[in-house]
């Protein structure tokens, strides 16, 4: 039992003054610099206020697009980011959107005062449900949360006094914005609203997801046994998530409410589900301009092709889905991302 | 009585369609959401074989299944082999793709309308006992749920091919090592899986009307079934099944204003209590 | 010299099958503590029972004396308990630096934070490259995890742990499946560090055992079957006899 000197006596000494010098220099500015601004972010946000000037008649379109690029935010911190699965996040949306119809129908038509209101109720209920949802399995996650979507679209549809049922909820009337700017019949104002909403929330959530409880999702997604390892509460942190991304899809929900004066039973199908879900994966999932650009391309092409004939569009969205899942798993964002390492390689051979 | 008997025959038609679903998302661990789509193709098959064709019922059943096995193994061949290894969420996506190609498609050769579907004399009709209306058609179900049951248990249990099936499942590269040809196995039960969706397909026009909705329409009814009766659980699909075809049933008769909501409560609280479903063996994956 | 980790007729079944039975074991601080037994001996188990992946059937668990049966794993984490795995969980589409500050920034308790950014923690990005360069992987500091060689992962195993700064380190065979050469290396960086933190060991290469613990316990079958010094375990005939047909060295 001999055992090595040198290596007993190293033990003794302290980990500082064994640090072997590095040769390289550390390099610690991607990670620090890692939530800068970056100029094509700043072009990409542009495009909202050209948009208005080239296609003044299509706000409503515009800002349908806007409304459901929230809601695509708010899957994707849920599954972008958590890697939380979902068949039945319109809940949140459909719940955001009745709670802001209900309470401009029963005369509090304030904009702010709705999207408040929207949003702490699908909080309570993004918070009570995620205590069901974190449980189990991928597979039982894709189930609770279907089930829970379909218990309110059946609610939903059966309490017709409350809701309107499929003839949808009527008799939303809003108020001023801010007490000044009137919902006009062009959509202005539904538009600067719908786009300023989606702003604050996105820059909200780009703070988030780069700060360090951003970074532990993130985490929980690449590795969720280790997580507990280097001391994070994972349960905690997905009912923080979940919750947050019930909140966003409640404020998306609650801007189609009052920019639309109307809330369709739709709101909480499982159509609805899917579709977001498919608009996330078409722009890349864990990226939050995946979430936006998804949603403009989807809706764009969907605007256009389904004028042409409904059947054709949806055998080629299915189609899409089909090649993304075999092809292009990290959507438009990856692919972008792809050729963009490749350029930078042929730029410095 | 009545609305029992007839919560059993409506609970048997989807299990008829579950449990191949059950066969897929519980033996191979496939979340295969596009199953409506394959069912959709056997109700088609047999709709069209009766009503341009004028083939038999008895015929043009089993002829609905195997067309529907046929658009399986095309499709395990060429798509969904690539899969088996993908994450649920790809999965998932990835079929709700197929269902709208699917759909989009049906759209496009029959129309929005319902099938038209007559069933044979030997089958309509009513048997009245005191009590108690037996649809003959309802019977017929039944019979032929029960024969499916034994069946299929006995082919996973006690054959040569089931035994190859569960070590395929339960670690490829050992099978593969132990000469199963593993590749073939899967492809043969997704056909298994389709051809009995297909065959639900077919019984079920008379029962769920035919439209090109189908796949999507009664998908979650499909996922309760298994979900609930735990996957790959052919018995437990059988009673969650009848279970819900019951509490489906008696919930349209006495209480309408309700509606499906109990049974999505019923599957939330199931899955919350029971993960591995109702049946299922608590040490599965 | 006092206990820092300790169980307590620590028992956890498996159905009928006890993985480990009326374990009762205390590790000095500053220990090199080893513990060994063949395959199916239940040190896996064992580690996952102290460090709260599984809960006890029976018995307890102490950390620096305090009761920590019933705390989670992050909770114990916080209290001074790190591992790493025997199979690597790592966090394949980060880059090494990203992964060890995220460790260093739950240590410090930012981990709920999130309006700062994590480049704004400058901290914690400071500490985690010290670390890197510490364990000699501050040249792959900015490539992705899943990028780098199976030896440099494990050494990324180890300072996720390190970044927790633990009193007490459970290494769970750090070098399973490294080649032989850098294994050694492996070991030397693991015997380099500071003498404070007391670490129980797992390994299978006896070699590596008896030159690194001062302190060895035999578990087989779930049971302690002793616990000695090196030098007493490589005479003990019992051990001798569990190990039969591997090889002794010493």
């Amino acid at each position: 039992m001999v055992r090595e000197p040198a290596l007993h006596e190293s033990m003794m000494r302290p980990l500082a003054a064994q640090a072997p010098e590095s040769t390289v220099a550390p390099d610690l500015a991607p990670l620090r610099r890692a939530a800068a601004w970056r100029v094509p972010e700043v072009i990409f946000w542009l495009i909202p206020l050209i948009a208005y000037f080239l296609f003044p008649k299509s706000l409503s379109l515009l800002s349908q697009i806007a409304i459901t690029a929230l809601f695509a935010l708010s899957i994707d911190l849920i599954l972008g980011y958590a890697g939380i699965v979902t068949l039945g996040h319109a809940a949140f949306f459909g719940l955001g959107a009745y709670a802001a119809g209900l309470l401009a129908k029963y005369g509090y038509g304030d904009p702010l005062l709705g999207l408040a209101f929207a949003a702490a109720v699908a909080t309570a209920v993004g918070f009570l449900t995620s205590f069901l949802v974190l449980r189990g399995t991928d597979l039982t996650r894709l189930m609770v949360t279907l089930g829970v979507a379909m218990m309110l679209f059946e609610a939903a549809n059966k309490a017709t006094p409350f809701t309107g049922g499929v003839d949808g909820l009527q008799g939303v009337e809003m108020t001023r914005l801010l007490g000044v700017f009137g919902f006009d019949l062009y959509g202005k104002t539904a538009y600067w609203y719908s786009v300023a909403v989606l702003f604050v929330l996105f820059w909200v959530a780009r703070r988030i997801v780069h700060s360090p409880f951003g970074m532990s999702l993130r985490g929980i997604k690449q590795n969720v046994a280790r997580m507990p390892a280097i001391g994070a509460p994972v349960h905690g942190r997905l009912v923080a998530v979940y919750t947050l991304g019930a909140a966003y899809a409640g404020v998306a929900g609650a801007l189609l409410t009052q920019t639309t004066q109307f809330v369709s039973l739709d709101v909480l199908a499982f159509t609805r589900s899917a579709e977001i879900m498919l608009m996330l994966v078409l722009g890349g999932t864990g990226c939050l301009y995946g979430a936006l650009i998804g949603t403009i391309v989807f809706m764009t092409a969907h605007h256009f092709l389904s004028d042409l004939n409904p059947q054709y569009w949806q055998f080629w969205l299915g189609a899409a889905l089909v090649l993304i899942v075999l092809f292009a798993r990290d959507g438009i964002m990856g692919i972008a991302q792809r050729l963009q390492a490749r350029l930078a390689r042929r730029a410095t051979p | 009585m009545t609305i029992i008997f007839d919560g059993l025959a409506e609970g048997m038609l989807l299990f008829l369609i579950s449990v191949g679903l059950s066969v897929t998302l519980g033996l191979m661990n496939f979340v295969n959401l596009a199953h409506g789509a394959f069912a959709m193709v056997g109700g088609y098959a047999c709709a069209l074989l009766l009503s341009r064709a004028g083939i038999p019922f008895l015929l043009a059943v089993p002829i609905a299944a195997a067309a529907a096995a046929l658009a399986g193994v095309i499709l395990e061949r060429t798509l969904y082999r690539r899969l088996y290894t993908a994450s649920h969420l790809d999965q998932v996506l990835f079929s709700i793709g197929l269902n709208f190609m699917a759909v989009a498609t049906a759209h496009f050769f029959f129309g929005a309308q319902q099938q038209p579907f007559v069933l044979p004399d030997f089958l309509k009709g009513q048997i009245n006992l005191p009590g108690l209306d037996i649809g003959i058609y309802r019977l017929f179900l039944i019979v032929v749920g029960v024969i499916l049951t034994v069946a299929l248990q006995w082919l996973v249990g006690s054959t040569r091919f089931g035994a190859q099936l569960r070590a395929a499942v339960d670690n490829p590269r050992v099978a593969r090592g132990l000469g199963i040809n593993v590749d073939r196995v899967f492809t043969l039960t997704f056909a298994l899986g389709s051809a009995l969706a297909g065959l639900g397909g077919a019984l079920g026009v008379e029962m769920l009307g035919l439209d090109p909705g189908f796949p999507l329409k009664y998908i979650v009814y499909f996922l309760i079934v298994v979900a609930v009766g735990g996957t790959g659980n052919i018995k437990g699909s059988l009673l969650a099944a009848l279970m819900l075809g019951i509490f489906d049933v008696a919930g349209k008769y006495l209480v309408p204003q309700v509606g499906s909501f109990v049974i999505y409560a019923v599957m939330v609280v199931m899955l919350i209590f029971r993960p591995q479903g109702f049946f299922g063996r608590a040490t599965t994956r | 010299m006092s206990a820092v980790l300790q169980t307590r007729n620590l028992v956890k079944k498996f159905g009928a099958f006890a993985a480990t039975n009326d374990v009762t074991l205390n590790i000095e601080h500053g220990a090199r503590h080893a513990l060994i037994g063949p395959n199916g001996a239940g040190k896996t188990t064992l580690i996952n029972l102290l460090t709260g992946f599984l809960e006890p059937t029976a018995g307890e668990v102490f950390l620096k004396g305090y009761n920590v049966t019933k705390l989670a794993q992050h909770q114990r984490v916080k209290r001074g308990l790190a591992r790493t795995f025997q199979i690597n969980r790592l966090f394949a589409d980060m880059t090494v630096l990203e992964s060890v500050t995220m460790a260093v920034c739950e240590r410090l308790g930012f981990g709920w934070n999130w309006w700062r950014p994590v480049g704004r923690h400058v901290a914690a990005i400071d500490e985690a490259a010290d670390l890197l360069a510490s364990l000699r992987l501050i040249d792959v500091a900015n490539e992705k995890t899943r990028n780098l060689a199976y030896g440099k992962q494990r050494l990324i195993e180890i300072a996720l742990a390190l970044a927790a700064k633990p009193q007490v380190l459970l290494l769970d065979e750090p070098a399973a499946g490294v080649p032989t050469g850098e294994s050694r290396e492996l070991f030397e960086t693991i015997a380099r560090l500071p003498h404070d933190v007391t670490i129980l060991l797992i390994e299978h290469d006896m070699d590596l055992v008896f030159r690194f613990a001062d302190r060895i316990s035999v578990l087989v079958n779930g049971a302690l079957l002793t616990e000695d010094t090196p030098e007493a375990i490589a005479s003990d005939k019992r051990v001798k006899e569990v190990y039969l047909g591997e090889a002794i060295h010493g």
